[in-house]
């Protein structure tokens, strides 16, 4: 029951965020847009001019080719990953004693507000050379015979990034989850229906918006994820933060690092944008 | 001069009219009800009085002073609200205490003023309670101590008593009543409830559709509604049409002397004020249903179908299937020319 | 509600070892008594724990930390606070976008937000201070500030406000006394989850932090890059832990599932 107001009615309210944001949001970010377009050289440092040689290369380069299509490689995979698990984890919880279900709910959101650095230093004790914990495991499990290289492969980063990104999933399962009536899958247990029927033709299709969401937003921040690739990928397996992170402070050639940051963004801008809007066209009718 | 008076309101929002051609005045000590349908325009009015919402034109003038430029805090009016908006974080006793605090009451007659309040609800010993922690009755209790304890010039009740089930409804009836008679509180209270509006009010105001079918005692409008719509919204209504001819109204077989012009009416009569006869509409029991006190008729008529009640006294009534007549006394019923607005 | 299988108990068991795994051998690696990156075969020491304050650097990067999150969760509370109220009572024109603009920091890649900082605060002359910090995580933090207060203030029954300002409550003590404790929950989780962002923020802070600002992640981060050892481990272990710490404080407050969706109902 909102009240209609002119936005001069309400401007002391919001007038101070918005001037913050104005001034330290949207002007860095069209300066860097600028900054794109500056030259730069060895010796000359940034010249303020007008050039497009920056965007020419990210774009014609194969090197920047590579860095983009690896990581998009990368976040797919780590995508998936989330999903395939994430998906069914989310439901068993859902079904899960409300006691126990608390402390695991604690357990594996938890990890979502601690540090990623911390929880990447994890993944490369796990892996850490051959004889790292997480093949030890797999090789006493019987799973593989030789090791796997974790350390400095995309393979490492992929499964490190979905541990990251695993709790954005559950959650958003969790919440398609909680909004789904239990009757209903009762209804169709007493139709007749066996529990995988019940899953794959009733609970499925209702919590698939989460599913797709959630994957909208691992995927976002998969691919703009830094401290994971950076630690796990290590110098030489480069995606796309980290190479523009190289042309800032290693390089120091700041407008091609400008170019490479501003294509990220709008390729996950895009990407979040036109997905969301799939996902919405296509279960209009779930979200009411 | 009346105490209250309420000229010419008039509400619209955009091209929506909520509320217009609203003129009640209200005497010190009266008991009001704004009764109708949800969408009728009682909380508006509500809120317009209480200063939540401004009129689009109109006066409201209490002794004398004119309210509409007054804000809401400074109105010094009692409002008990549907959900009852006690403050969750505090107590029972803090909340009667807040409109005192806000009036800036001395901590020792303040203390004794909300005990007082909180006695003369039932209360006495909840004090410390928090809201969370008491029944929905209760709960309704404190939020009627809190708006009586700054002695309001008027008790505005806002549907106080939907959120309560039929038995403790009943009971908080009787004590609003009995706290409102021995206070003397000017009360308005706006309600979708036909039983507790007449139960309650020394007047009732019955609005439809932001406009005021009828104001006038509970006995009056139940007895003599002035439309088809007053009279279907304050109980079971047979509604017959019927003509005027030579002063003679027919229903029908039904003939009965009635002054005023010739033309179609409407006629209203209640269920209970209708008997069995040797003359009058003829039709034929459809079905009859046992209440215990009385029997339930629905009589097939060529008007339509046709309720009565009848007590029961011992006296033989028809069965399933009979043939009968209907009939009533003429001043047991309501004619309504066209041309008068229907529910 | 039909209890879960024995699979589905074997893949929970499997999914919750696979989540506690890379934070628990953390933990563990950091009591070693060794002086390399071992198991602590022979009992627990806490060598390394000691370790850290003789690595002052570590030190005053988390103190750094603390202060940059305290501060900059206060600003933006203190900032959401009126806009949440804006936005959950009143339509204006231009809402939908302002909501956008305010919630836009969770869509750019933290990156972006590091690189436009540097630029904006080196022309500014501010690069490395600690100005130019708090001022950044403001900007990141706000959104989450403003979420939770946002669902807080539209949970919130406004007839309590009609009633307080019907008993004779004015602007100022209807907010003091009536307002704010009634959104105050999701104030306190706002301002808990925005520090906790803030602390553990490392991909935006990288590029802003100088070496007398260096935040504790950063610095994490920069040593990991040259080398792991059991220091980092013991330093990783003590962050953890302040973090498990103000999980559980926030999860009995408000829910942490509550908390991490932003109540879900991102209504705006």
């Amino acid at each position: 029951m909102a009240e209609r107001r002119s936005p001069i009615a309400v401007a002391p309210l919001l007038l101070p965020a918005t001037l913050l944001f104005i001034a330290v949001l949207a002007i860095p970010l069209i300066m860097t847009l600028m900054l794109s377009f500056y030259s730069w050289g060895q010796y000359t440092g940034i010249v303020e001019d007008f050039t497009v040689e920056n965007w020419v290369e990210v774009f014609t380069d194969p090197y920047f080719g590579d860095v983009f299509l690896r990581t998009l490689r990368i976040s797919v995979f780590a995508t998936l990953l989330a999903a395939l698990f994430g998906t069914p984890e989310a439901y068993i919880l859902k079904r899960m004693d409300p006691r126990w279900r608390g402390i695991f709910l604690l357990v594996i959101l938890g990890p979502l507000l601690m540090s990623v650095v911390a929880r990447t230093l994890g993944w490369a004790l796990l892996f850490g050379g051959n004889s790292g914990v997480a093949n030890q495991l797999l090789m006493g499990i019987g799973l593989i015979d030789s090791p796997i290289p974790f350390m400095f492969t995309e393979t490492g980063v992929v499964i490190a990034l979905a541990h990251v990104m695993m709790p954005f999933m559950v959650l958003s399962v969790w919440a398609s989850l909680q909004r789904l009536d239990p009757q209903v899958e009762n209804a169709a247990r007493s139709l007749g229906a066996s529990q995988a029927t019940v899953i794959r033709r009733v609970v499925l299709p209702q919590i698939m918006p989460g599913i797709l969401s959630g994957s909208i937003i691992v995927f976002a921040l998969s691919a703009s994820a830094f401290a994971t690739p950076a630690i796990i990928g290590g110098r030489r397996l480069k995606v796309a933060s980290t190479l523009a992170y190289d042309e800032f402070l290693n390089t120091l050639d700041w407008p091609l690092g400008a170019a490479v940051a501003v294509l990220l963004l709008i390729a996950i801008v895009l990407i979040i944008v036109a997905s969301n809007r799939l996902v919405e066209r296509r279960y209009a009718e779930v979200f009411r | 001069m009346s105490f209250l008076e309420l000229t010419d309101l008039r509400k619209t929002y955009g091209d929506v009219v909520a509320l217009e051609n609203f003129n009640l005045t209200v005497e010190k000590g009266e008991f009001i009800s704004l009764l109708g349908p949800s969408g009728c325009g009682k909380t508006t009015t509500l809120q317009m009085i209480a200063g939540f919402t401004e009129p689009t034109a109109g006066k409201i003038v209490l002794s004398g002073r004119d309210l509409v430029s007054v804000p809401p805090a400074k109105r010094g009016l009692g409002i008990v609200f549907q959900s009852y908006a006690l403050f969750p974080h505090l107590s029972a006793a803090e909340n009667v205490a807040f409109g005192l605090d806000m009036r800036k009451v001395d901590r020792a007659s303040r203390d004794e003023r909300v005990r007082e309040a909180l006695a003369m609800v039932g209360l006495k010993g909840y004090e410390d309670r928090f809201p969370r922690r008491m029944s929905g009755g209760q709960q309704q209790r404190v939020a009627v101590a809190r708006a009586l304890v700054i002695r309001p010039e008027i008790l505005l009740l806002d549907e106080p008593l939907s959120n309560l089930d039929a038995k403790m409804r009943e009971e908080m009836q009787g004590e609003l009543l009995s706290i409102q008679r021995r206070l003397g509180t000017t009360t308005i209270l706006v309600t979708h409830d036909q039983q507790e509006a007449m139960a309650l009010s020394n007047r009732v105001v019955v609005m439809s559709k932001g406009r005021i079918e009828q104001i006038a005692s509970p006995v009056e409008a139940y007895n003599h509604p002035a439309s088809p719509f007053v009279a279907s919204f304050l109980g079971k209504t047979n509604t017959l049409s019927g003509e005027v001819r030579g002063g003679t109204l027919s229903v029908g077989d039904y003939r009965a002397d009635v002054p005023g012009a010739d033309g179609p009416v409407a006629v209203t009569l209640r269920p209970e004020k209708m008997r069995f006869d040797a003359t009058g509409l003829r039709g034929t029991v459809a079905s009859r249903v046992f209440q215990g006190n009385s029997w339930s008729y629905h009589v097939d008529t060529a008007q339509g179908e046709v309720l009565v009640l009848r007590q029961n006294d011992g006296q033989p009534l028809p069965v399933e299937g009979e043939p009968v007549f209907v009939s009533w006394s003429p001043a047991d019923m309501g004619v309504h020319r066209e041309g008068a607005r229907h529910g | 509600m039909k209890r879960n299988g024995p699979i589905a108990l074997i893949f929970h068991a499997f999914f919750v070892t696979f989540m506690v795994a890379p934070i628990l051998v953390v933990c563990v690696v950091a009591f070693t008594s060794h002086g390399y990156l071992s198991l602590p075969t022979d009992g627990l020491s806490l060598r390394w724990f000691r370790e850290i304050a003789n690595y002052p650097e570590f030190v005053r990067a988390f103190w750094t930390s603390i202060y940059l999150g305290a501060v900059s969760s206060t600003v933006a509370v203190v900032l959401a606070v009126p806009a949440a109220l804006a936005f959950s009572r009143y339509d204006f024109t231009g809402k939908g976008a302002l909501a956008a603009f305010f919630l836009s920091p969770l869509m750019i890649p933290h990156v972006v937000l590091g690189i436009a900082f540097l630029r904006f605060f080196t022309q500014g002359g501010l690069s490395g201070t600690m100005a130019a910090l708090i001022i950044s995580h403001i900007i990141l933090v706000f959104p989450f500030a403003l979420r939770l207060t946002l669902s807080a203030a539209t949970g919130m029954d406004r007839s309590i406000e009609s009633a307080a300002i019907s008993l004779g409550a004015g602007n100022l003590t209807l907010f003091r006394r009536v307002t704010l404790p009634l959104i105050l929950p999701g104030v306190i989780s706002g301002w808990a989850l925005s520090f906790i962002q803030s602390f553990d923020e490392v991909t935006m802070t990288v590029f802003l932090a100088a070496p007398g600002t260096e935040t504790l992640p950063v610095r994490m981060f920069l040593y990991v890059q040259d080398n792991i050892d059991p220091l980092v481990t013991s330093v990783s272990a003590v962050v953890i832990l302040i973090t498990m710490v103000a999980l559980m404080i926030l999860d009995r407050l408000y829910g942490l599932d509550a908390v991490l969706s932003g109540h879900s109902d991102r209504n705006s």
